[in-house]
């Protein structure tokens, strides 16, 4: 299969080829690459896609998994409505 | 190790790397920029992704229509192989007190004498602009097509490449831990990576500026603070234009490419640099923005972070050197708005280090102004 007909984000629909060039261009962590891409800033907020722009960051660096940065855990752990917060929020006012 | 420069800007943001891009243009060679973390690590890529002509000042007004005719036309300039992402929606900003009419009225009144093409709208018109707009608080809003969206990483990327096919350094991961002066004049700035003997200094260093300026014992008038945002899953496209109101703080447009993102500001911040979340933001950010667009409740909260906004007392930047020091060189105190500016803030500076005839007037965005007392307050911030 063609890099270009493999999805490594879902949720930003990017590329393995996208991927692969933004690392021969010299985009060599996690984080520089979720900005340029939007990879890992989906509704999956990176637990799709984060293992597998680890791997391929891996094989071409030839640094292993572990010696990589994934990003910054952000809050919150899974989506909430905006109603529901607010909802709750109203109730200590 | 040691080595020489003739202009090292600190911060890798969107001003130093707009500065860094016009210096070389200009044929300014051996620049450096240095960065303590990755291009766009700091206030730019935390911003809010909006860009407007909608100001109070005639030098904003001037700095921010130049920055966004430049961004319409920033992917060809710059030949950037991706695209910046340049939506212009719109801003709407809403009225919702007698003296925010009043104020909008006088800042279009300005706008228009600039050539910025915004205008007053009715609620009916707002309602037409934004359909899911709550207006029952609202007396009148303003409305300016030019505004939108623009990607601050790409973009940011976008100056970083040109500025390196132009033979500008980029010292990324690398801290800057002191700065020597003799007299009058910066000679070095030491690095965990090295020191560098430069001939000009540049402070673009964003919330960190005033910590820069420490290490050359010149007390900056400005401070940080953290400002948060979020942004919800994404869906189809409904909303045209950013939707601001000033007093009733908060801002929210939907990035093109489907997620709403929204900020609001918190007056009992504590001046410091801090950049972690918090869920008071989320509460308060949730009952603002569904009593406002109703339907945005229905989204999913994805993720929340924040970034710093470098205030200054007047809320406009500072473009200059710093008093009793003729090369050392102040683009700072954006004070939440410094992404938009970046063009100008590139040329500007830039201009004043080669000494060339300046494209837009900023002497009255100097240093000095906080002594002389000539400050000029924007009344437009959120």
């Amino acid at each position: 299969m063609k890099d270009e007909n493999v999805i490594v984000c879902r949720c930003s629909d990017v590329t393995l080829k996208e991927l692969k060039d933004l690392i021969d261009e010299g985009y060599h962590t996690f984080e520089e690459i979720k900005r340029l891409t939007r990879i890992g800033m989906g509704p999956c907020q990176g637990k799709t896609c984060g293992q597998i722009v680890l791997r391929e960051l891996s094989r071409a660096t030839g640094k292993p998994i572990t010696e990589l940065d994934f990003q910054t855990n952000r809050p919150p752990i899974v989506g909430v409505k905006l109603d529901l917060i607010a909802e709750e929020a109203k109730k200590d006012d | 190790m040691t080595k020489t420069a003739d202009v090292v800007i600190i911060g890798a943001g969107i001003s130093g790397c707009s500065i860094a891009y016009n210096l070389a243009k200009k044929g300014v060679k051996n620049v450096v920029v240095i960065d303590r973390s990755y291009v766009s690590s700091g206030s730019t890529g935390r911003c809010g992704a909006g860009v407007r002509m909608q100001w109070g000042t005639e030098t904003n007004c001037k700095l921010a229509k130049q920055s966004i005719e430049f961004y319409e036309n920033a992917n060809e300039i710059l030949e950037y192989n991706r695209d910046v992402t340049f939506y212009q929606g719109g801003y709407l900003l809403l009225a919702t007190t007698d003296k925010e009419m009043d104020q909008f009225k006088k800042n279009v009144k300005l706008q228009n004498s600039l050539d910025i093409p915004s205008r007053m709208v009715s609620i009916e018109e707002a309602k037409e602009i934004v359909p899911h707009l709550n207006t029952d608080e609202l007396l009148g809003a303003a409305f300016c097509q030019k505004d939108g969206f623009l990607d601050p990483f790409l973009t940011t990327d976008a100056y970083y490449k040109a500025a390196k096919r132009l033979g500008v350094e980029f010292m990324t991961y690398t801290e800057v831990t002191g700065i020597k002066r003799e007299g009058n004049k910066i000679t070095e700035v030491m690095t965990n990576k090295g020191s560098i003997i430069t001939g000009t200094l540049v402070n673009a260093a964003g919330g960190y500026s005033k910590n820069v300026c420490e290490m050359v014992g010149i007390d900056l008038p400005v401070y940080s603070e953290r400002h948060q945002i979020l942004v919800t899953e994404p869906i189809e496209h409904v909303q045209g234009p950013m939707v601001m109101s000033f007093s009733k703080n908060i801002y929210c447009q939907q990035n093109p490419k489907g997620p709403f993102i929204m900020g609001r500001g918190d007056d009992r911040e504590p001046r410091d640099l801090r950049i972690t979340s918090s869920w008071e933001f989320l509460e308060e950010m949730a009952k603002t923005v569904t009593s406002i667009l109703p339907p945005v409740g229905n989204l999913r909260v994805i993720r929340q972070w924040a970034g710093l906004y470098n205030i200054t007392p007047d809320k406009q930047p500072v473009y200059g050197t710093a008093e009793g020091l003729d090369n050392f060189y102040l683009a700072v105190g954006f004070s939440g708005h410094g992404f938009m500016f970046g063009p100008l803030t590139g040329i500007v500076i830039a201009e004043m280090i080669t000494k060339s005839k300046p494209t837009i007037d900023v002497s009255l965005l100097g240093i000095d102004r906080f002594e002389k007392g000539n400050l000029i307050l924007e009344p437009s911030v959120v």
